[in-house]
């Protein structure tokens, strides 16, 4: 039962606390591209992959009271922080569901901007183009964005890292 | 050129929705024609919701054609205005009408069942050797490329991909306003001509001027009501649950060697995760349907129960639940449905809101998904909730549930004098029923 939920229980305890909703659709967007087997189905949007399917499933755990999301003001917008609670706890410790080793690539893409992620993860959605037509990919797609080309060396570097 | 090439007399389709649909342009006639567009009038827009409301019988054919009308208007208005290029008018007309062509039967159960993405299909029809493919090729070589970038959101005019795909865009605009006509609710309906007019062309987006906003809070408010009235409706949802298992159920006796009475041909690349464009192509709903049928007289009894219970409409009954309050009682629900020789992988299923392919109205984070904008005045652009007291109440609004599914009619007939009957009946709070 609820096993998609489950897993994404465990990603938010192996994680600790995760900050930004954009932070987190790219982590998990990141780490299905590195076989780990999340199920929520992602699309490109403006800001690069994301999945509905996933917020509306941060929002159940949210109302089961299995996480919770603190909401901060910034000056233009609000930002979204997580953390599992007792009851998401419980809710792991009677699941049978289990996800391969990952926490060193969460602990990775927690040290990362967001901004920096959506280009990885950005990168990572071109995969099936080579490697010259993933970077104009990203400088057409990407254009309001201005990744520079050491970004973008680093995001390769990031992504050799992770897999 | 055939780009430009008009018909001699405008074509029009009769529309329920939109009254007609106009067609000038020869592309758009030519593709019309096509095989793989004329398949989608074999594809139901709503999935199994017909068997919650018998009039939700209409296909993604109605529903692609009321896509590019919308879309056609919107750039009629568009013309001579600022940052709209016409030059991507037809662009825009063929994303618009080809946006579902990769839909599959039933699409969003097959999909999480087989591992499939009707997005990558509808690519592969634009860009593959198709009917479709050799009519966009006529326009120029790359503009199936170009076609397959707006649907996929990659376009690099995000103006263009705006139009198909945003939180206010054609597709969710005809959506809401067919699916209400056709399941006969009465939510569903807004002001679109007030929208399309007050729709303005950015740089990079659509934006709508400050002066439409109550129309557009009527479009979000038709839109959440749509969500709790049709698309989470619990019965669909108990059929779409009985289509998945007969799916999974399908998938695991031709994994175990199980000899079918007749071959299920169309299935067999489904079942073994290597499904070739021709195949997913010819697998359309009444093709499933007929297996349906068919199944009905195989000798396994879960997968002859279970189209039973989709083909005469008997439906799993279900229950509200919440996973956080009633883990235990679901475990030993779970116990006891095997006790009882109930198989609770197939008859005990937990069905959440995130399970259904429609999202709500929400302004995000930053960066996270692009919001609805309102052009004030001044020029200044605001994001919709922060100035629509409506739209921010329903956007703080729970938006989630949980439902247990399971079949009332084998627990009913089950002895009165088995001591799991009572507590099974106890614990769905069915102990009053008899």
């Amino acid at each position: 039962m609820l096993a998609n939920h489950a897993k994404l229980m465990l990603f938010f305890k192996n994680a600790g606390e995760v900050v930004g909703r954009k932070k987190l659709q790219k982590m998990i967007y990141i780490l299905k591209k590195c076989d780990i087997p999340f199920e929520e189905k992602y699309e490109f949007h403006f800001y690069g992959p994301y999945s509905e399917e996933l917020t509306l499933r941060i929002e159940e755990l949210c109302n089961l009271g299995f996480i919770e999301e603190q909401k901060e003001s910034k000056s233009n917008y609000y930002q979204y922080r997580y953390t599992v609670t007792e009851a998401g706890e419980d809710f792991l410790g009677h699941s049978a569901v289990e996800l391969p080793s990952c926490n060193e690539m969460i602990e990775k893409m927690k040290d990362k901007s967001s901004r920096f992620l959506e280009l990885v993860s950005t990168m990572l959605y071109f995969d099936h183009l080579s490697k010259k037509e993933i970077e104009e990919k990203v400088q057409i797609v990407k254009k309001s964005s201005n990744y520079t080309e050491t970004d973008i060396q680093a995001a390769w570097q990031f992504i050799k890292e992770l897999k | 050129m055939y780009k430009n090439e008009q018909l001699d007399e405008e074509k029009v389709f009769k529309d329920p929705v939109h009254r007609y649909i106009h067609v000038k342009d020869r592309v758009i006639w030519d593709l019309i024609g096509t095989a793989e567009f004329q398949r989608l009038r074999r594809v139901k827009q709503l999935g199994t919701s017909f068997l919650t409301f018998h009039g939700a019988e209409h296909s993604r054919f109605n529903h692609s054609l009321g896509v590019y009308e919308i879309v056609r208007r919107i750039l009629f208005n568009f013309e001579g205005r600022k940052h709209w290029n016409n030059e991507e008018r037809l662009l825009c007309l063929c994303a618009a009408l080809l946006h579902d062509l990769g839909h599959g039967p039933f699409s969003h159960s097959f999909e999480k069942v087989f591992k499939l993405d009707h997005e990558a299909f509808t690519r592969q029809i634009v860009l593959g050797d198709t009917e479709v493919n050799h009519v966009l090729r006529r326009v120029e070589e790359g503009f199936p490329q170009k076609v397959a970038d707006v649907i996929n959101k990659t376009y690099e005019d995000k103006l263009v991909v705006s139009l198909i795909s945003s939180q206010i865009d054609a597709d969710r605009m005809d959506y809401l306003q067919r699916d209400a006509y056709f399941t006969g609710v009465s939510y569903g309906h807004f002001d679109m001509e007030r929208i399309l007019r007050v729709m303005r062309p950015l740089e990079d987006q659509v934006v709508i001027k400050q002066t439409g906003m109550h129309a557009v809070e009527d479009y979000i408010m038709s839109r959440y009501q749509m969500y709790w009235q049709v698309y989470f409706h619990p019965v669909s949802r108990s059929a779409e649950v009985i289509l998945s298992k007969i799916l999974h159920r399908a998938k695991h006796l031709y994994e175990q060697g199980y000899q079918f009475s007749l071959k299920p041909t169309h299935f067999l690349s489904f079942f073994s995760g290597d499904v070739s464009l021709e195949d997913y192509l010819r697998l359309d709903e009444s093709v499933v349907l007929y297996y349906f049928q068919m199944w009905i007289d195989e000798t396994d009894e879960i997968l002859s129960d279970l189209c039973v219970r989709f083909m005469n409409r008997k439906l799993l009954k279900y229950i509200e639940f919440n996973p956080n309050l009633q883990m235990n009682e679901w475990m030993e629900l779970y116990q006891l449905f095997k006790k009882v020789g109930i198989d609770p992988d197939y008859y005990l299923v937990v069905d959440s809101s995130s399970d259904l392919p429609y999202d709500f109205y929400r302004p995000g984070e930053e960066g996270e998904r692009l919001p609805i904008y309102l052009l004030m005045p001044n020029q200044e652009l605001k994001e919709l909730s922060r100035q629509s007291d409506i739209v921010e109440s329903i956007s703080g609004k729970k938006r989630t549930d949980h439902k247990l599914y399971f079949p009332m009619d084998f627990i009913q007939a089950l002895p009165d004098d088995q001591p799991e009957k009572n507590k099974i009946k106890t614990i769905l709070g069915l102990a009053d029923i008899d």
